[in-house]
């Protein structure tokens, strides 16, 4: 027990169940404040998203629903936590996002193009966004927080302006890609019948969780991963050792952008969300990737799960009682897990210190005890 | 009776493992200027941490004017009139020095600085100590000189009565030192105590009534300056008796590895250039040493010998190619350089990285560790590691996959030093390679170095550790601020005369 | 042309509030990244008291909306506070968080204020056409909005504040050189939590005076569309200077305003670009400023790191 406190791995889950669990609970005192009523009924469901649904064929295709969104999120909290293994913060994760969905919705609604070249050009548009990022940090020094943040309303606007040219004439929605292009959408490889035939289980599912492990083995097992977590560790020896330090802020952005575009076109190409072009705020799935990637412990596979979780309790909540209640309670609580996250070093510390404190002590019992001994062996 | 401003009586204080201080006395009179002598690791710093409350002895106590003190933090001993000008100053270098003086002891009204006054007062006491300043000038447009006058009018502003001077003139330039040992001896006949922390003989021997010297955390003795020569603080400095020797047979020096014209490398912490036009050449099959006190440029030259920072002016050939300009990567793998770094957790760790991939920091790159398509040849990685760490008696909790940040401070240093040396360099640069170590850990590098020697390398140590420089070294070269002041041989020389050299006391014409 | 003027300087007292509520944190050696959040709690609580305060003075009206949007701030950043300050969280993750957690937080209360009002009611908005009209004065078609003449006054108070005070030259020491600052008895933390607090105080400021700009009704859902952070790039482009942000913010508030009044030019209506350019101008020229500024830029030396006594 007292080993697999010490593994990093376990400490890392311990301090996001922490999050989770503070998180959940500063919710709960939320809704208790607003109306004590059905507070405890509403928290739950936020918990049990689609398991508040009573017949399993409704459950499976509501969890067909989370598992599709999951898959964006997953793929955005993986552009974070790639970027933060070289000390980026790529809050623009959001922005590169919204490049994706412009880039894959216009080549699927305008130019016609089939699934695979729409996804390719959503990663290409992210990735080019993220390289605009990367050329400002290492070239002229911009904070790449603040740069990111406006490349996310600049892309928001280009991405409202190019839209609105393949949208509805009477809403301010783009057009069903399932009329103007089937040949636009995912695959669903069979997988939308496991789901209660849910048609928005596609390809992007399998496709997200290689890509995850695909990046878990490019930081652990690749010459470009080992470069890439030594500059985020340690400047000073990566440069020592030779290593190229704007060149690796830029490729890693670039990567990181391709990732975060990408995850709008396993959104956008299901089908099962269309564009507002009238949308006045950055979609939110880069910002929940922060919380996923964070409560993830920044691991590939740890954000697999995180992002579940983030996308289930985001789900959930619109199964709370909005009598009372609004679904942007999840959002809440999603955001206090990330100022929590903040702590979780903090947390870590304290258990180290708890441990060896507790080590220290049982070594010097046992000191005495064997002082005692031998002492009593002399006599 | 006579009378001392303050007066520290067997101090005694441990850190785990080291007796820093060790049952020191140390007397400041009124009105004296008191050197404390030592070399680096003597226990000086940890002295004056004791007197600012930074740390507490666990033996001995502090008295000021005969009666005694607690001091637990730095506001008591600022409290009890005690001053000091740090190595490093503690400016803030956007600010006037006005600024900079008043702060923390603003005069104001509701809140309002009446800088009026204060400029008035400042001015007041540079008249009347010679310290010549502007106070409206910023700290990071004046010279180190002005910078250091700064913080002299700090403590005097403060009406502090003793005064604290750690390392004064490691930055100075012989013009701004001999103005700053005017000042002092302003300053004392003022009736100000002075306690002058250094290691530069001539000028303890010029400024200091007494001179207090420390070795190895141990009290040595207390002295009058007029009694005693430079020689004879030399020998209290550094003792006589050499405590290990490394086994070596005369060095067979073959053609010119690497040589160094008229190098010059800017400061990051002051204006003037750290290093001044160094020459230098070392051959094949023999170790020079760089010797010097800390701070006097030897940091900086080996940045610019190895890449990290780019140099002023100057030309760098190693085997006769140009490599002024080569990049860290080709210095490390087309010129055949290796370095270990002065500072093992600054540059020459990853430290949440495994042994295995610190053992790799210089040629994970190379086909042995990176398979075409990219990937980590992880199988190889580990048989290399495994053999360096077995060759090399490199010793870990959980062998290659151990987090270097977990391993001892030796053991680290053996890991950069295998791969360093299996990297099968033409030269070797290790600067301080022993900081830090303990005896078998020190005798186990020496060996090391001695052995790429004799196998026709050829190696450039850098040390502040006199029996090393005694020691190990066919050739030393004496660094004072930032200039080669003298080329000595290891066997003629005593570490007196090493001292008197490191010291800036004396000074040959040297030419590469 | 009256409207454009009138456009810039509202929004240009919105950055300059919320710029210089960012230069003293930064001063004082954090980065407060979380403005966004604190502009949109201090918006929340002076529109709560816009709709619950009846009084008819429009005196009374002004000074209780200030405090309340000022309370909520503070409050709001002592989060950052804590969290930066105390446990020595990440800067950067702490300040998204407070983005994020201020727009969920606003737009969960208003809307069960709003549902407990008319259980129909879902909406996250809060309407003070009332309110509004006493914060405005009208000067033959200029409408002059209190909060212009409050943003001068903050300019000069805060450039006072750093440069002639006892307590501006205490903090901006923490933002360059902590260490020198303890050496000489300042308690860093004090001076930090200080910096950050008067930060959340302009923040709360700031994002009042947003929702004040143009409109009488506000829907919290929508947050403040990075204003926190155009602010912040303001106060890069102002090199930390109150004075040189207040011009910074002046241009940025220019290309703010065009985007509302574009179509009153027949120069620019009839350039016929989508409204969407507009909307994007304070963005890109902000990017484009930053990538010439940033290089030389003169930041407090310690901005971003925790201050740790023990390590001297």
């Amino acid at each position: 027990m007292k080993k697999a406190l010490k593994n990093p791995g376990v400490q890392a889950f311990v301090a996001s169940v922490i999050c989770i669990l503070l998180g959940l609970l500063i919710g709960y005192i939320v809704l208790l404040f607003i109306n004590p009523e059905g507070a405890a009924e509403s928290i739950l469901n936020v918990i049990k998203n689609f398991f508040t649904w009573s017949k399993p064929k409704t459950q499976l295709k509501q969890f067909g629903n989370t598992l599709s969104k999951t898959m964006p999120l997953l793929m955005c909290s993986l552009s974070i936590l790639f970027a933060y293994k070289v000390g980026l913060f790529n809050i623009g994760a959001a922005g590169q996002y919204v490049a994706g969905a412009c880039a894959c919705l216009y080549a699927a609604l305008a130019w016609g193009w089939g699934w695979l070249p729409c996804m390719l050009f959503a990663i290409l548009a992210g990735g080019v966004l993220g390289a605009v990022v990367g050329i400002l940090k290492s070239y002229c020094n911009v904070n790449e927080v603040i740069s990111g943040i406006m490349l996310n309303w600049i892309s928001l606007y280009t991405a409202n302006t190019i839209l609105a040219k393949v949208k509805e004439v009477a809403s301010p929605y783009t057009m069903y890609i399932t009329d103007m292009n089937p040949s636009a959408l995912l695959p669903n490889l069979g997988l939308d019948k496991l789901f209660g035939n849910n048609k928005y289980v596609t390809l992007a599912v399998p496709l997200a969780l290689v890509i995850a492990i695909a990046v878990s083995v490019i930081l652990s097992r690749t010459k470009l991963g080992y470069e890439l977590k030594a500059t985020g560790n340690n400047k000073n020896a990566a440069k020592y050792a030779g290593m190229k330090e704007n060149q690796n802020i830029i490729l890693t952005l670039v990567i990181a952008g391709g990732l975060a575009g990408l995850g709008a076109a396993m959104l956008y190409l299901t089908g099962y969300m269309r564009w507002e072009c009238t949308q006045s705020s950055v979609p939110g799935m880069g910002f929940n990737g922060i919380a996923a990637a964070f409560l993830g412990g920044l691991n590939p596979i740890g954000a697999i799960f995180a992002s579940f979780f983030i996308q289930h309790i985001t789900d959930g909540g619109q199964y709370v009682n909005t009598n009372f209640y609004s679904s942007q309670i999840s959002d809440l609580i999603s955001s206090v897990i990330i100022y929590l996250c903040g702590f979780v070093l903090f947390i870590k510390i304290t258990m180290n210190k708890a441990i060896t404190r507790n080590e220290e002590k049982a070594a010097q019992k046992l000191k005495a005890s064997d002082a005692k001994a031998e002492k009593g062996g002399v006599q | 009776m006579e009378q001392y401003a303050i007066e520290m009586l067997h101090i005694t204080k441990r850190f785990p493992g080291i007796i820093a201080n060790d049952d020191i006395t140390l007397q400041l009179k009124k009105g004296e200027i008191h050197a404390l002598l030592g070399e680096n690791g003597a226990g000086k710093s940890t002295l004056m941490s004791v007197l600012f409350g930074l740390y507490q002895p666990e033996e001995g106590v502090i008295k000021k004017d005969g009666v005694e003190v607690r001091i637990n933090n730095p506001n008591d001993a600022n409290a009890l009139g005690i001053g000091m000008v740090h190595q490093h100053f503690k400016l803030v270098e956007c600010f006037t020095v006005l600024d900079n003086i008043i702060l923390g002891v603003e005069p104001n009204k509701m809140g309002f600085l009446q800088k009026k006054e204060a400029r008035e007062k400042v001015l007041a006491l540079s008249e009347k100590y010679g310290l010549r300043v502007d106070p409206d000038a910023k700290i990071e447009d004046i010279t180190v000189g002005m910078q250091q006058r700064t913080e002299i009018l700090k403590m005097l502003y403060r009406d502090n009565e003793i005064l604290i001077f750690d390392e004064p003139t490691a930055v100075l330039t012989p013009q701004e030192i001999a103005e700053l040992m005017q000042i002092m001896k302003n300053l004392s006949a003022e009736g100000k105590s002075i306690l002058f922390i250094s290691h530069k003989l001539n000028e303890i021997m010029e400024v200091a009534d007494r001179c207090t010297v420390l070795r190895k955390g141990k009290y040595i003795g207390t002295v009058n300056t007029k009694d005693v020569t430079a020689e004879d603080l030399s020998a209290m400095m550094v003792g006589r008796n050499v405590n290990f020797h490394v086994d070596k047979t005369p060095a067979k020096p073959g053609e010119v590895v690497l040589s160094i014209e008229n190098m010059t490398v800017a400061s990051k912490v002051h204006k003037n250039n750290a290093v001044k036009n160094v020459s230098l050449k070392v051959r094949a099959g023999e170790i020079v040493c760089l010797a010097g006190i800390d701070g006097n440029g030897q940091s900086e030259f080996v940045y610019g010998l190895s890449g990290l920072e780019p140099l002023v002016s100057g030309k760098i050939t190693v085997h006769g190619k140009d490599m002024t300009k080569a990049s860290i990567r080709e210095r490390s793998t087309v010129m055949g350089i290796s370095h270990i770094p002065e500072d093992r957790h600054k540059h020459g760790l990853v430290l949440d990285y495994s042994l295995e991939d610190n053992l790799i920091l210089q040629t994970y790159f190379s086909p042995e560790f990176t398979s075409k398509a990219g990937f980590l040849r992880r199988k190889n990685i580990r048989e290399y590691a495994n053999r360096l760490i077995e060759q090399y008696d490199v010793r870990s909790g959980q062998g290659a996959v151990t987090t270097a940040r977990s391993m001892s401070g030796g053991n680290q240093q053996k890991a950069i030093i295998a791969r360093e040396i299996d990297k099968a360099p033409e030269l070797l640069i290790a600067v301080q390679p022993t900081r830090g170590l303990d005896v078998g850990a020190i005798e186990y590098i020496h060996k090391q170095l001695v052995a790429q020697r004799d196998a026709g390398k050829a190696v450039l140590l850098v040390s502040l550790e006199l029996d090393e420089v005694m020691d190990v070294p066919d050739r030393i070269l004496v660094m004072y601020e930032g200039e080669i002041v003298g080329e000595l041989d290891p066997k003629k020389t005593t570490q007196e005369e090493l001292g008197l050299y490191m010291a800036g006391a004396k000074r040959d014409e040297v030419k590469a | 042309m009256l409207l454009l003027i009138q456009y810039t300087l509202i929004f240009s007292s919105v950055l300059i509030l919320v710029a210089l509520g960012g230069c003293i944190s930064e001063h004082s050696g954090v980065i407060n990244l979380g403005l966004e959040g604190i502009m949109v709690i201090g918006a929340l609580g002076g529109a709560l008291m816009m709709r619950y305060c009846q009084t008819e003075s429009a005196f009374l009206m002004v000074l209780l909306v200030i405090l309340a949007a000022t309370l909520f701030g503070v409050i709001y950043s002592a989060l950052l506070g804590a969290a930066c300050i105390n446990f020595k969280a990440d800067q950067t993750l702490v300040g998204t968080a407070l983005n994020l957690l201020g727009t969920a937080a606003a737009t969960v209360f208003v809307k069960a204020i709003n549902t407990a009002a008319n259980p129909d009611d879902h909406s996250s908005e809060i309407e003070y056409i009332r309110a509004r009209k006493m914060f405005i004065l009208n000067i033959k078609g200029f409408e002059f909005n209190w909060f212009m003449l409050i943003a001068l006054i903050a300019v000069i108070v805060i450039a006072v504040l750093l440069y002639k005070t006892k307590f501006g030259l205490r903090l901006m020491a923490c933002g360059e050189h902590p260490q020198a600052a303890d050496s000489v008895g300042i308690n860093v933390y004090k001076m930090r939590w200080a910096g950050v607090l008067i930060s959340g105080a302009l923040g709360g400021l700031g994002g009042i005076c947003y929702i004040l700009a143009g409109v009488s009704i506000w829907k919290f859902e929508n947050g403040v569309a990075g204003f926190g952070f155009l602010a912040l790039a303001v106060m890069i482009f102002g090199q930390w200077k109150p004075g040189r942000i207040a011009l910074a913010a002046l241009l940025f508030g220019l290309f703010r305003a065009l985007s509302n009044t574009y179509v009153g030019f027949p120069a620019l209506a009839s350039l016929n670009l989508p409204g969407n350019v507009y909307n994007m101008m304070p963005y890109i020229v902000s990017l484009i400023v930053l990538a010439f500024t940033s290089k030389q830029s003169r930041a407090p030396k310690a901005e971003g790191i925790p201050y740790d006594k023990g390590s001297r």
